[in-house]
């Protein structure tokens, strides 16, 4: 007994090697497909644009937290990924100094006054956008076709009448950088959820419910799912760690309540979409939802039987 | 009937009373660090909002408007409010007394919340019927305790986050207030 060696520790007993590093490293890989749809379709707009929102994101949050004398974790990629996935979410056409105040906006306001990584309560890109929509609408909505830098209206514009599913599905209509390739995105989303970083419940709540509804309206159901940003934001936006749910029945909640909001918008409201919106709202009801949706521990909460 | 639930939409998110006409800040900051005692905020403001709207509409149609006494509007709506409000007080104080002591000052100050007083005249520039203007209040009440707890569960959450000292407290809070209120701006138009 006296060379055995029992060792006492709290738990967790299971580790894995999961590192912020890490799961922010499969995002830029998965990032990667649209990254070179958006390229091929957009040409030089969509490496200026990404190029600056990542540099300006990665430099302010090293100024930020620089100016708190605070260690500078810019090598995690959290501040990287936020400003790629800025880049990919606005027109073409926008200018370089507007992405660069969105960007710096959506990691210094969005996130860093809140701490950092970990205490954001939205989704620091879409803070970044929703900034840039409100601030300079005009040219947050001047969209332009692929390939060609021509004016031209998005797909929720001239409504599912006027658009070519096939068109949709591989991106080469009018939107914003990244969001227009729906394959393009399907295969970033594939890749995550095979490395474990996207929790399915999310997608498909956001994804169930826009078929629905668009079919409980009598619209085209396949339109609503590829025209603007419901697959790129359902994918890439709410299933950030930190600003979804952690409960699984919170996250169905949170996924529904996306796709009604999105609906909502599409349908009735003066936007032509709502993606932006619904998801920085619901992330505003996570805590309510991680806090009403508690497991209920095993054995607590129910009445002893005599 | 669809006109009733668009007057409800209206007041709840659209023309949310906090986020998007700013009115009744003060509660609204000062109430919203712990969800339990904005649930009751919230739902004190919206009794107060719904009795008192309606006796306020009762008062400009049966009593200021047909004696010609319109220049009273303020002064009266404003007491009829005060009296609500010293109904909800007692009635708190004698059922719930830890959620009378958890709002504390802010529950006499519901007297001075602006959404209150901003909602019994809307009603009446908007021309709205008395079951409009009850249906109009209950929706600005929801709509307020909405925003109410939403601010609340984010402040709770950020309880133990490294904050900048400057922006500690209230800083925070008109911080999230305003990324709310961006968000809520999605909805506009929707009726």
């Amino acid at each position: 007994m006296e060379d055995m060696k029992l060792i006492v520790a709290p738990s967790p007993h299971i580790r894995d090697t999961d590192r912020t590093e890490k799961i922010m490293f499969s995002v830029l890989i998965a990032l990667l497909p649209v990254l070179v749809a958006s390229i091929y379709l957009f040409r030089w707009d969509a490496v200026r644009l990404v190029l600056l929102s990542a540099g300006a994101a990665v430099a302010t949050e090293a100024i930020f937290q620089r100016l708190r004398n605070k260690p500078i974790t810019i090598g995690d990629g959290s501040a990287l990924v936020t400003g790629v996935l800025l880049g990919l979410i606005v027109p073409p056409s926008l200018p370089s100094w507007m992405i660069i105040i969105g960007s710096a906006f959506a990691v210094a306001i969005g996130k860093q006054v809140f701490g950092g990584l970990g205490h954001n309560p939205f989704n620091p890109a879409l803070v970044g956008r929703a900034f840039l929509t409100a601030s300079f609408a005009v040219a947050m909505t001047n969209w332009t076709a692929p390939f060609d830098a021509i004016s031209a209206a998005t797909p929720l514009a001239l409504g599912a009448a006027r658009s070519n599913i096939p068109n949709l599905f591989f991106g080469t209509v009018a939107g914003s950088l990244g969001e227009t390739s729906a394959v393009a995105i399907l295969i970033g989303g594939i890749y995550l959820f095979y490395k474990g970083a996207l929790d399915y419940r999310i997608p498909v709540g956001i994804l169930g419910t826009v078929v629905a509804m668009s079919l409980l309206t009598g619209q085209d159901p396949v339109f609503h799912l590829l025209a603007g940003s419901v697959l790129f934001g359902a994918v890439f936006m709410a299933t950030d760690p930190v600003t979804s749910p952690i409960t699984v029945g919170g996250r169905w909640i949170f996924g529904i309540g996306i796709g009604l909001i999105i609906m909502l918008i599409r349908i009735w409201g003066s936007y032509p979409d709502g993606v932006t919106f619904a998801i920085l709202l619901m992330n505003a009801a996570t805590p309510l939802l991680n806090r009403w949706t508690r497991p209920r521990i095993y054995g607590q909460g129910v009445k002893a039987s005599e | 009937m669809m006109n009733l639930f668009v007057i409800l939409l209206s007041a709840l998110l659209v023309n949310n009373f906090v986020l998007v006409r700013f009115l009744g800040i003060c509660p609204f900051m000062g109430v919203s660090k712990q969800v339990d005692s904005a649930i009751g905020m919230g739902l004190a403001t919206t009794f107060v909002m719904v009795v008192a709207s309606a006796a306020t509409w009762l008062i400009q149609w049966f009593l200021l408007e047909p004696f010609g006494l319109p220049f009273l509007q303020n002064m009266a709506f404003i007491l009829v409010i005060a009296s609500m409000v010293q109904l909800v007080e007692m009635f708190l104080h004698k059922t719930s007394p830890g959620l009378y002591r958890a709002m504390g000052i802010f529950l006499p100050l519901i007297t001075t919340n602006c959404a209150i007083l901003g909602l019994a005249i809307m009603a009446v520039q908007g021309n709205y019927s008395f079951i409009e203007t009850v249906v109009f209040a209950l929706g600005g009440g929801l709509g307020f305790t909405l925003a109410l707890i939403l601010l609340a569960g984010i402040r709770e959450d950020l309880e133990f986050a490294d904050i900048p000292k400057p922006l500690q407290g209230a800083g925070i809070a008109f911080i999230i207030a305003g990324l709310l209120s961006l968000a809520f701006s999605g909805f506009a138009g929707l009726v």
